[in-house]
């Protein structure tokens, strides 16, 4: 994907935070630059204090499930510059994966960062105030996480049934989903088309 | 014996619940105040009465059935929720939309933003105290433009009009005369809001000076939209990252001075004549031609990959981040909620004003729980 029209290349914010703080990138892409998850306040106060990249808001904070890892990703842009920055933290623990919060830098991660604690699970140190948002204090799973299986699954009693039905994607091959019968979508009607026509059985 | 003037008395602060069901929270929203007499101490939000896991919900649907999802997280400006998702989408599978396509969805956008904006200031009334007239006067403006997404979309909410590439179909023959017999009636409109509502002495009264919030704060707790505008930052998607055709029309970014209530609604006000500007001028641009690419693959998939998409809904940022990993459904969907966002700066704005106002600062920043909560 080419970045935005606004979008600073990962490169060039990599190289200013490499002689500012060394050793606190651990990859860098065209979009986006890659940094070591316990550094990661201190990446974006550099980022929001520095002149040249003014980085004065926190537009979006959001993190992925990457099986093995977390990446926590922060959408910063300067208001002055017009510019945005793309910053991720690797959260290498996957079992009990822990950061620093980044609402000292930034008020706007107050809630937001509640919202992925909820629902992936991830926690911020130094937040102020680190409660379930949107789900239940006592909810057992975190949904968003990619093994996310029900809470039926998860307590072995008889819940909603809607709650059972989430497919999700097998850990070991990503390609395949477990509960899949459960998706509708056109993909799926296109292959049954298909095997329809050619065997004609099966139905 | 003579009392002391002095005497000191014990205080006790209250702590009042509002909402979640209460007709002055939008929706279903709760907040916990402690109040001193009739000050306001401290402001707790809760929320998550509305959510739905649109986010999970979105990876295990392909990109035709998203696109329709995404209106029922914004149902008050379901065109501008779309219109992140399917731009999203057009990212990462490469579409080019046609030019005709392109002018269609900027009318139609910005006709949801006057609809959107109707709904705030009748709300608003109700809020600041100034029962019935602009409520019904509001729903008056607002029922004719939902009309006219009825024509052309079939639907009066949940339009899923916009599709990945384009538009689902053509607008009716009769479009651009039913769009100018709209604005007619929005300009009236407007003006009538002005007049009942701006030159109010008791609605200036009451909210001008309340719930200021300075350029640096709003900054720092992430505003956008109007809200963030009020106070002075020209902040707005369209102007920093021209998508669509914003580029080639000639409109401003309205900011007021003070963050207070009175500009947050004033700015709002004054930026639907913007709108009115713009779809005047899609409208006199609009050519005939087609509305979705020649080469549209019958099965969409995107290229892996990440991509951020945000534009300006009524509420303000309204972005989509969405994860590819190949396939017809992402593998991972974020929708940034420009009202989650305003929300963490009201315990800032409200603490130290008065309860009623409280009422107000949370109506300023025209809040729709079902983008918050997703």
């Amino acid at each position: 994907m080419p970045a935005g029209p606004h979008q600073l290349l990962g490169h060039r914010v990599a190289d200013a935070l490499e002689a500012a703080l060394p050793g606190a990138v651990i990859g860098r892409h065209v979009e986006w630059i890659e940094v070591r998850s316990d550094r990661v306040r201190d990446v974006l106060r550099w980022l929001h204090d520095s002149e040249s990249f003014d980085a004065a808001q926190l537009s979006n904070l959001t993190s992925v499930d990457r099986h093995t890892h977390f990446e926590v990703v922060y959408h910063l842009q300067s208001l002055d510059l017009n510019h945005q920055i793309v910053v991720k933290a690797i959260v290498e623990d996957h079992e009990n994966p822990l950061l620093p919060s980044v609402y000292p830098v930034y008020k706007g991660a107050l809630l937001q960062e509640r919202e992925v604690y909820d629902l992936m699970g991830i926690r911020f140190d130094g937040h102020p105030d680190l409660r379930r948002l949107f789900l239940w204090e006592g909810y057992p799973a975190f949904p968003l996480r990619k093994d996310f299986l029900s809470l039926g699954q998860i307590t072995g009693k008889a819940v909603n049934p809607g709650l059972q039905r989430f497919p999700f994607e097998d850990k070991e091959s990503p390609d395949r989903m477990l509960n899949a019968g459960n998706i509708v979508t056109g993909e799926r009607e296109a292959s049954a088309g298909n095997a329809g026509g050619s065997a004609g059985a099966g139905h | 014996m003579v009392a002391s003037p002095q005497h000191e008395f014990e205080t006790q602060d209250l702590l009042i619940n509002v909402g979640p069901q209460h007709p002055s929270t939008h929706g279903v929203f709760r907040m916990v105040l402690t109040i001193d007499g009739e000050v306001v101490k401290d402001v707790v939000p809760y929320i998550g009465y509305l959510h739905r896991g649109a986010e999970k919900l979105c990876e295990t649907m392909d990109f035709r059935q998203g696109s329709g999802f995404m209106d029922r997280t914004e149902y008050l400006a379901a065109h501008n929720a779309e219109l992140s998702y399917v731009m999203a989408v057009e990212a990462l599978a490469g579409l080019e939309v046609p030019e005709r396509a392109q002018w269609i969805r900027m009318i139609l956008c910005e006709l949801n933003r006057l609809s959107s904006h109707f709904m705030f200031l009748g709300a608003f009334g109700i809020d600041v105290g100034v029962f019935g007239t602009p409520f019904i006067y509001a729903w008056r403006e607002r029922e004719a433009i939902i009309d006219l997404f009825e024509e052309i979309s079939g639907d009066r909410m949940m339009y899923a009009y916009f599709r990945p590439g384009g538009l689902a179909w053509d607008v009716p023959l009769n479009f651009k005369e039913r769009v100018r017999e709209v604005l007619k009636s929005t300009r009236q409109g407007i003006k009538d809001f002005d007049e009942l509502l701006t030159q109010n002495e008791i609605f200036r009264a009451r909210t001008e000076g309340v719930g200021t919030i300075s350029a640096e704060d709003a900054i720092d707790w992430g505003m956008s939209g109007p809200s963030i505008r009020a106070s002075g930052v020209p902040l707005d998607v369209r102007r920093e990252e021209p998508y669509l055709k914003y580029a080639d029309v000639d409109w401003d970014v309205i900011t007021g001075e003070n963050g207070d209530v009175f500009d947050r609604y004033y700015c709002r006000l004054l930026e639907m004549r913007e709108s009115v500007k713009i779809i005047e001028q899609c409208l006199e641009r609009l050519e005939s031609g087609i509305i979705v690419p020649d080469k549209m693959p019958r099965m969409l998939r995107a290229a892996p990959g990440e991509v951020y998409i945000r534009t300006e809904a009524p509420r303000g940022e309204y972005g989509i981040y969405m994860v590819s990993k190949g396939g017809n459904r992402p593998y991972r969907l974020k929708v940034r909620s420009a009202c989650l966002s305003n929300l963490q700066a009201l315990r800032q704005m409200s603490v130290d004003q008065y309860v009623a106002d409280a009422i107000l600062v949370l109506g300023s920043i025209d809040i729709v729980l079902s983008e918050v909560d997703r």
